[in-house]
């Protein structure tokens, strides 16, 4: 398997002499750009290369070389290997670097996050808060100095679990008894609450002008959410409203920041499987197989055939029934209570019990591993995907379409609401349905194949006018798509193995760096890591769609009715615990 | 014409009022039970289900599938004089397989030499920490910890399972998950006779 | 059912229970009142919320014991279902949900995370478990609890509640007016729980600065 990062076919270092050089540590690739010329080079990528899809952005902590780095991963929008550059700074505070935002608006939350969790400064970002943690929290977690209050190792597994294992609470091992860190002679009396006065601040560039000839009106600041039905969980979001028109709005997020990265890092390889499946919790068959195919990379080795079948069909299920979800969702949203999610969720329990049967959990599967899969699937359960397969989703599928496509006041509330451009979507990194309904054919499992995906006949689902309306409709045309292949993988999967490995929990992986990803059902997961040839990732950084595409929700919300706004968040089909990791 | 798309939704959902009692008057007209049956509940969770999905838990209950993982359990053989053989040799696979590491094992110590005895002093896990992934059933060499199929066990304090709470006879294992059992009943016994046969065979000069 | 036995004259009630339980007929039509309309909020955190909302769906239908009306406020809710990791950030805001419930009140802690911490209790932005600041009722294990062990927890709920006494429940008790107010805490280098303040000045005395 051919990885993106091998076949790189633009010699930056061969354009821009002296001032680009190949990264040439072992395992590595990819280009290494003085802080001073990143614009330059970043434009020259965007406009003349054609690289137009900035995926992921993410800091690493190389402590011991005194270095951190920013990696970028660049994407072209017709397909085929990306280009990977980082630059480098002195790890001396402040460290700065120039912001990327005026070229990709994509990178500012992700940008946000570097500054938030490694604290390295974007130079001209129009917005540079925390965004994960709160104002005024402690240091930058994900730098390797900084110790967690729970903090035992640097890795697991911890040496006090065995063979003197006594059970101890967490708790009564730290100074205040509790999940807490304070700094040396900290008074809580004297300590001054952040009133969240840059957020409001940043909300002030919306306000409109007064304008000869127009009433001037108040604008009111409302906070929607962290507690709120329809924000699809913990998202929280500041709007400014004049009338019931958004005038300006930003995401507060971080209420299920879960630390899913500092976590993963203190993790053995295998032990991170079961972590990914709670970042998208609807799809862990994805998160699982995005995971495995990165480390795949990183160790290189292949898997076995049954077991790309069963990868692919567990997949593409985990699709179908996160589109069905999504379609319940929106409706729910829109005012219409229950009915037609009730509908959904049947569908979804039938899908649900075929993963129970073959993994052993409805949601969190922890399925796959690496070279293959955990267990086989028996031919019983096969015949029960068949019979979902071949009978039971098409003829569901149908009924749903039959049910809502045409209801009038569906199509009016959907219809010519929150356009996204083609071009608008590409500069915001957006990814996955909302994407192709931009009328991008953007699709991972043809434009960059992975696993065994070349091998089905399938169309990439598109549509043209990035409404919201196209953006339903195109939750149909991919299920119908991946019924398609479902049918295929269920008629074509052989017998064998299903796993090329022998069992191992202790694998270690050769120093050097992958990037995975996979079309998983929100958009591009990726999966960064950074091996030091140890049995624990030394940086592990998850791309996940719903947190790059809600960078989008500004631009998308800006003049239209707040009511409108509970549609789009479901529409952008975010799920807070990949959001937020 | 407008509200003709809002009509033709509803034909679905006439239709699907319509299949609850279609479906079962049919059940009952051939005189089987829908509910509080395995035949219903497994008619209900197939692809012809129709009409009521629900499962009325507690009175009925799904099929548990056989590798339902819920929280792990220690297993123990029941020997023919009535004493207890713990399978588990604390050899900490688990322990270190955990992912959030929430399994402590105390080795047990011979009184006499001091050497460590296979056999676990004290086993914890803090089931308010486990993650239900199957980590320490699938990597146990011994087959010693498994993973349970009671999830009924709401309690009304934090729970931290000790030794005595997680030990389960082979006889339920058996019971909970036959197919597993047998295949690892089979592989046990043919290790045995390997090992036999080994001993018998006279030893090259 | 439990509560089917409580109404015989005979019925044992467990020794340890003894001095704390006494069943009148009041109590009786109370509690039931109580049981059988457990609105709880409409309030989901993480992964637990998925099976929340399952066990609200059409195969467990969490309306056959009266739990299906999910109240968005929490001026009409009864019961908080803690359906998830409770992050420090997240935190306050479940504490003033909490203190806007009328009473009587239950929370149930759904899922490991919730009860202790969970799988993600080592992460520097999280609570092990809501326990430390609300009063929890029920603890159900499992990550996530199938929707049949969130409705068997939830029988365990109404166990419960069959058991109450309008003489021993918290909110009815008036030496502990304010008992059942948790006082807000507060977000500053890490989270600040303002009933410990003494405690934490006390221990940031001690601890010796690490190279930041």
């Amino acid at each position: 398997m051919a990885t993106a990062i091998e076949t790189q076919t633009v010699d930056l270092a061969a354009r821009f002499p002296g001032i680009v050089s190949a990264d040439s540590r072992p395992g590595y690739a990819g280009f290494m750009i003085p802080k001073e010329n990143l614009v330059e080079v970043a434009t020259a990528l965007r406009d003349e290369l054609g690289y137009d899809l900035l995926t992921s952005l993410t800091g690493v902590d190389y402590i011991a070389e005194n270095k951190m780095e920013v990696v970028y991963h660049a994407y072209k929008t017709t397909g085929g290997a990306g280009i990977v550059f980082k630059v480098q700074v002195e790890r001396v505070d402040p460290m700065e670097i120039p912001s990327l935002t005026h070229l990709w608006h994509g990178v500012e939350f992700q940008e946000r996050e570097v500054w938030d969790l490694f604290g390295i400064k974007f130079a001209n970002h129009p917005d540079l808060r925390r965004i994960l943690m709160w104002e005024g929290f402690d240091g930058h977690p994900l730098r390797k100095d900084w110790r967690e209050p729970f903090f035992e190792e640097e890795v697991k597994p911890y040496k006090s679990r065995w063979p003197e294992g006594k059970h101890t609470f967490a708790e009564d091992k730290n100074i205040f008894h509790d999940n807490l860190k304070f700094p040396k002679d900290f008074d809580p009396e004297k300590y001054v609450v952040d009133k969240e006065e840059d957020l409001y601040a940043s909300l002030e560039r919306y306000t409109l002008k007064d304008e000869a000839g127009k009433m001037k009106t108040d604008h009111i600041v409302v906070n929607l959410g962290p507690h709120h039905p329809s924000t699809h969980g913990v998202l929280r979001v500041a709007v400014t409203l004049d009338g019931e028109t958004v005038i300006g709005l930003k995401p507060v997020m971080g209420y299920l920041h879960r630390n899913h990265e500092k976590i993963g890092e203190r993790n053995t390889y295998l032990q991170i499987i079961p972590y990914t499946d709670r970042l998208d919790y609807f799809n862990s068959m994805s998160n699982n197989f995005g995971y495995v195919t990165t480390v795949e990379k990183l160790l290189k080795i292949q898997v076995a055939e049954r077991a790309e079948y069963i990868r692919v069909i567990m997949a593409e299920l985990s699709r179908i029934q996160n589109h069905l979800i999504f379609v319940g969702m929106l409706i729910n949203d829109l005012g219409s209570m229950y009915t037609p999610s009730l509908y959904a969720f049947e569908e979804r329990e039938l899908i649900l019990d075929i993963f129970e049967a073959v993994s052993g959990s409805r949601m969190m599967c922890n399925y796959y591993r690496f070279g293959g899969v955990v267990r086989d699937v028996s031919d019983d359960i096969l015949q029960k995907i068949k019979d979902l397969v071949f009978d039971r989703l098409p003829a569901k599928t149908d009924e749903m379409e039959r049910f809502l496509n045409e209801n009038e006041i569906l199509v009016g509330r959907l219809k010519g609401t929150h356009v996204l451009s083609a071009e608008e979507a590409i500069n915001y990194s957006v990814t996955g349905p909302v994407l192709r309904a931009a009328g991008v054919p953007y699709d991972l499992r043809r434009a960059d194949p992975y696993s065994i995906y070349d091998r089905f006949d399938f169309d990439v689902a598109v549509r043209q006018n990035g409404d919201m309306m196209d953006n339903y409709l195109i939750r149909f045309d991919e299920i119908r798509q991946s019924i398609r292949i479902l049918e295929q993988a269920v008629k074509g999967i052989p017998q064998g193995p299903i796993n090329s490995q022998k069992p191992n929990y202790q694998i270690k992986a050769p120093a050097g760096e992958a990037y995975g990803r996979i079309e998983s059902p929100k958009g591009e997961l990726g999966f960064y890591m950074v091996s030091n040839g140890k049995g624990n990732p030394y940086r592990y950084h998850v791309r996940a769609p719903s947190f790059v595409n809600l960078t989008a929700i500004e631009k998308m919300c800006t003049g239209t009715k707040i009511q409108d706004f509970v549609a789009l968040v479901a529409m952008l089909d975010i799920v807070m615990g990949e959001l937020d990791r | 014409m407008y509200g003709l798309g809002i009509l033709k939704g509803l034909s679905v959902t006439w239709k699907r009022y319509w299949d609850t009692y279609i479906d079962d008057i049919s059940w009952a007209m051939s005189g089987k039970k829908r509910y509080q049956s395995e035949e219903g509940i497994k008619h209900r969770s197939s692809k012809n289900t129709k009409g009521i999905f629900t499962i009325q838990y507690p009175e009925e209950q799904l099929i548990t599938p056989e590798e339902f993982r819920f929280v792990p359990f220690l297993v123990y053989d029941e020997l023919a004089d009535g004493t207890k053989n713990i399978r588990c040799t604390s050899c900490g696979i688990c322990a270190k397989v955990c992912p959030p590491q929430c399994i402590w094992i105390v080795r047990s110590n011979d009184p006499v030499t001091g050497k460590p005895v296979p056999v676990p002093a004290n086993y914890y896990i803090d089931i308010d920490i486990c993650m239900n992934c199957g980590f320490c059933a699938e990597y146990c060499p011994f087959d010693a910890i498994k993973m349970d199929h009671d999830f009924n066990i709401a309690s009304t304090e934090r729970s931290v399972y000790n030794l005595e709470k997680l030990l389960k006879p082979a006889s339920y294992y058996a019971e909970i998950r036959p197919q597993n059992y047998a295949i690892e009943e089979e592989a046990r016994k043919a290790k045995e006779a390997a090992k036999a046969a080994k001993a018998a065979a006279p030893k090259p000069a | 059912m439990e509560n089917e036995k409580l109404s015989l004259p005979n019925y044992n009630i467990p020794e340890d229970m003894q001095d704390v339980v006494a069943i009148t007929t009041l109590d009786r039509l109370y509690n039931w009142g109580r049981r059988s309309s457990v609105w709880p909020l409409m309030f989901g955190l993480a992964c637990c919320a998925i099976e929340m909302i399952a066990a609200q769906t059409a195969r467990y239908d969490m309306a056959r014991f009266g739990m299906e009306v999910m109240r968005p406020t929490p001026r009409q809710a009864d019961m908080m279902l803690v359906s998830g990791t409770v992050t420090k950030k997240m935190l306050p805001v479940i504490v003033r949900l909490y203190n806007q419930m009328p009473e009587p009140k239950y929370v149930v802690a759904m899922g490991a995370c919730a009860s202790g911490g969970g799988p993600f209790k080592e992460g520097y932005n999280v609570v092990a478990g809501i326990d430390k600041f609300l009063p929890v009722d029920i603890y159900i294990p499992g990550c996530p609890p199938t929707p049949q062990a969130l409705i068997a927890g939830m029988i365990k709920l109404q166990e419960k509640i069959d058991k109450e006494s309008l003489k021993k429940v918290r909110w009815y008790n008036k030496e502990k007016k304010d008992g059942n107010y948790v006082p807000m805490p507060i977000l500053g280098p890490d989270l600040i729980d303002v009933r410990r303040n003494a405690e934490y000045k006390q221990a940031a005395a001690k601890t010796t600065e690490e190279s930041a």
